[in-house]
């Protein structure tokens, strides 16, 4: 952000205020628009709904433990088949993400240097996850297709 | 003549009382830390540790939940997460219906949905029975013989 605004309304009455252009509008420059900053907004808001719908889900699969145990292992069957073992890696990876990015918009909003670093901070948050999902990836498919 | 503002004056307060947003923000970011660790913890004994996926069934939810500390934790990740969760539809709705019906229709549909699921899935955790009566022993947890 341009800072002409120094001493506004405060110091000397000789010079004239002098308040910034309006920007000029196009996406460029300062904005944050296409770049890291927005893909993890975007990214964040795409796998917190995902992440929801299926608590939605999972709060009722569970709650057939009270129906009776032959209601809820057909159910929870289901989760065992290999296309929602797939589901389960997107499920996970998109939790993964969610988790990681939250730490990264609490460093931006509490540390004091966390705005500077954001971008760092969001490719930090990439490769964490591909770590991650490096270590799950195969142990779930093992899991879901090995028997 | 006019007079401008200094930058970053604080704009008059207007309302009066809590600020219920702030404090959504402050719970947006307190019970995201709590979650990344009880859901890591969550996946992990769930997901990765022993058979993975294909070890869940009635017996072995009958084993968690038989047990004081999974029901706190169970209890805990419900809470936090389903609010969590809500909360960050409502941002979305707040952000993205603009026909004032529709959003206040989404908002209650979320509220309501919110408060049923808590007090379904906690009496669940509350109320569960391992061992049912008349259940097949094949499907029980392995203590329920001994009873």
């Amino acid at each position: 952000m341009p800072a002409k605004v120094a001493g506004a309304g405060a110091s000397s009455s000789s010079a004239p205020l002098s308040v910034p252009a309006p920007r000029p509008p196009v996406i460029a420059g300062t904005l944050y628009r296409g770049r890291e900053g927005m893909w993890s907004w975007v990214l964040h808001r795409i796998t917190g709904v995902a992440i929801y719908f299926f608590l939605l889900v999972h709060i009722l699969d569970t709650a057939l433990v009270r129906v009776s145990p032959e209601a809820y292992n057909i159910v929870i069957g289901a989760y065992k088949t290999p296309i929602m073992g797939l589901g389960e890696l997107a499920l996970v990876g998109a939790i993964l993400f969610h988790a990681l990015n939250g730490l990264r918009i609490i460093l931006v909003d509490f540390w004091s240097v966390g705005t500077r670093h954001q971008r760092a901070l969001f490719w930090t948050v990439l490769g964490v996850w591909a770590a991650m999902m490096i270590a799950f990836t195969p142990r779930h498919l093992i899991a879901v297709f090995g028997g | 003549m006019t007079t401008i503002d200094a930058p970053r004056t604080s704009a008059a307060r207007t309302r009066r009382g809590v600020n219920l947003e702030k404090w959504g923000w402050m719970y947006m970011r307190a019970s995201g830390v709590v979650l990344v660790v009880l859901i890591f913890g969550h996946l992990f004994v769930n997901l990765v540790a022993g058979e993975g996926v294909k070890q869940i069934d009635f017996a072995f939810v009958a084993g968690k939940l038989s047990d004081p500390f999974w029901q706190v934790y169970d209890t805990l990740l419900l809470w936090l997460a389903l609010i969590h969760g809500a909360n960050g539809m409502r941002t979305l709705v707040n952000d993205y219906v603009t026909k004032p019906r529709v959003r206040s229709a989404l908002l209650f549909a979320l509220g309501a949905s919110t408060v049923v699921l808590l007090i379904l899935g906690t009496l669940v955790i509350y109320t569960f029975d391992p061992c049912p009566v008349g259940a097949d022993p094949e499907l029980v947890a392995s203590f329920c013989s001994s009873l």
